[in-house]
């Protein structure tokens, strides 16, 4: 028998909020996380605004041991760690340090590149001849696999301990495979969610590819336009956010609060074949998407109340609405709400899905549908498709039932996931 | 002279004590992975730290050598008068 899966805690450190209550506000308000950065003018960067969590070494300290902040340089590593420890916390759950390690709860959590100035620092001592200086930590702080092993430690779980990687997509398709773990039985709690690294070294390959605004240096909080005729280009971003999965069975057992219902999702690719290709979306693999996160989560297509969708704020962000619209075959006032948090947040690359999925679903316990920012000149394109009053230029009181979120990303890889609203 | 160093070295290696145990716990004789539960992989740490503390650098083979605090004053020692 399938188990029902549920969401009993988060945690998100983002950069409009690193903690669930100022994301939450933040994404009511509309506050941008985006910021001007000297460093990226310094590098001679065409885009030089990025989304980054704003923390304290004092926050900090409260995550990690003195021994463990020794030699630390894996902004990634840092945001998991808070999104991780937050939401097992905010799920009521224990943290001891000693105990025997808790066989029934493990941790997927995605990654696209980790420790990336950790990296830097010991590329420079290996250079120079200088291996023996690299210590112990460049390793742990470097694999990709670090955010889980840390987040292992920490939280002693004992059932699968991964991360998985798969670009843009990394942090819904994490939830999606936690959410099957339980289902089938594998275990009865997952933390999962993703994390990226903030700095040059990350964000400079696309300002290469000159895919990110140029035009908004002054501008930061204007700059990320998801959905706008004047859409320039993705805002880069980074940050991490963290979901902890459990069957019904278990969260009701322990009387947790439950956020939502996890009914399903899919995965796919497009193969990079048509339209597919390394940097863009096959359409009919997005459709296919979101039709199998239909089917698999046994709803129809007219339940579906509001979308959060992966749209960044580039040209494709029309392209999308089409896949959404042809795949639930409804378009004009018949389209669900739609929104995107990339507007103030950034495109936070691999731990866009997991920071979105957390917005996501705070819509149902906070009963609002957080409103879209920067988009007042609404694509024509996408005009042509679906009714303007589909895209709330505010924050609205609402009562969400079934949210779909999807993100999409380099590879040509889709994931959907289908959430309800729990009253049982 | 000594016991400045011995008091150097043991800052250095109270910073990779295990939250359980206690800076006291250190004495000449402790082994630093039996008794005094350092991971292994921070031993390297240690090395680390003592070769920028004192100034000096060890070898591979001194690392192999350097199981207990003694073993580490007696390396440092060394290495200080060889300079």
């Amino acid at each position: 028998m399938a188990k029902r899966v549920v969401i009993t805690g988060m945690g998100v450190c983002a950069p409009n909020g690193h903690t669930l209550g100022n994301f939450s506000k933040a994404l009511e308000e509309g506050e941008s996380g985006i910021q001007f950065h000297q460093q990226l003018a310094d590098l001679n960067f065409g885009c030089q605004i990025a989304g980054q969590p704003q923390l304290t070494d004092a926050h900090i300290a409260n995550y990690f041991t003195p021994l463990q902040l020794r030699g630390l340089n894996a902004s990634g590593l840092v945001y998991g760690v808070i999104a991780g420890v937050d939401a097992w916390k905010d799920a009521g759950l224990l943290i001891d340090p000693k105990g025997t390690p808790d066989w029934d709860s493990g941790i997927i959590f995605g990654t696209g590149i980790l420790g990336v100035d950790k990296f830097r620092e010991s590329i420079h001592l290996v250079d120079a001849g200088n291996t023996r200086r690299l210590g112990s930590t460049s390793v742990i702080q470097t694999m990709a696999s670090g955010i889980s092993a840390y987040l292992g430690g920490i939280l002693g779980c004992g059932n699968q301990v991964t991360t998985n990687s798969s670009a843009c997509t990394t942090g819904t398709e994490g939830l999606l495979m936690a959410y099957e773990r339980i289902k089938s039985g594998k275990a009865t709690r997952m933390l999962t969610g993703s994390c990226s690294d903030s700095g040059p070294y990350v964000w400079g390959g696309f300002d290469a590819m000159r895919i990110l605004p140029r035009t908004y240096n002054e501008n930061p909080s204007t700059a990320s336009r998801p959905m706008s005729a004047s859409a320039a280009g993705f805002v880069p971003g980074s940050g991490a956010g963290a979901l902890v999965v459990e069957s019904l069975e278990s969260a009701q057992k322990r009387g947790a609060k439950i956020y939502a219902e996890i009914l399903g999702g899919a995965v796919n690719s497009g193969g990079q074949r048509g339209e597919g290709t390394m940097t863009a979306p096959n359409s009919e693999a997005v459709q296919r998407c979101i039709l199998q996160a239909i089917d698999n989560s046994e709803i129809e297509k007219n339940q579906i109340d509001l979308i959060n969708g992966h749209l960044t704020a580039t040209a494709k962000d029309p392209m999308e609405i089409a896949n959404w619209s042809r795949a639930l075959q409804r378009s004009g006032l018949d389209f669900p709400y739609i929104n995107s948090f990339k507007d103030t947040v950034g495109h936070c690359l691999a731990a866009a899905g997991s920071i979105e999925c957390v917005g996501a679903v705070l819509q149902f316990t906070e009963q609002k549908l957080f409103g879209n920012n920067n988009c007042k000149d609404l694509h024509p394109k996408i005009l042509e498709q679906i009714a303007a009053t589909k895209i709330p230029q505010q924050t609205i009181p609402y009562s969400p039932q079934i949210i779909a979120k999807a993100s999409f990303g380099f590879g040509d890889v889709n994931a959907c996931v289908i959430f309800r609203a729990f009253n049982d | 002279m000594e016991e400045e160093r011995y008091k150097k070295l043991k800052e250095i290696i109270g910073i990779y004590l295990p939250e359980d145990v206690k800076l006291d716990a250190i004495t000449a004789e402790s082994h630093f992975i039996n008794e005094l539960n350092i991971n292994s992989a921070n031993l390297v740490d240690i090395v680390l730290d003592v070769e920028d503390a004192f100034d000096i650098m060890l070898e591979n083979d001194d690392m192999d050598q350097m199981e207990t605090v003694k073993d580490a004053l007696q390396i440092i020692d060394k290495k200080l008068a060889e300079k």
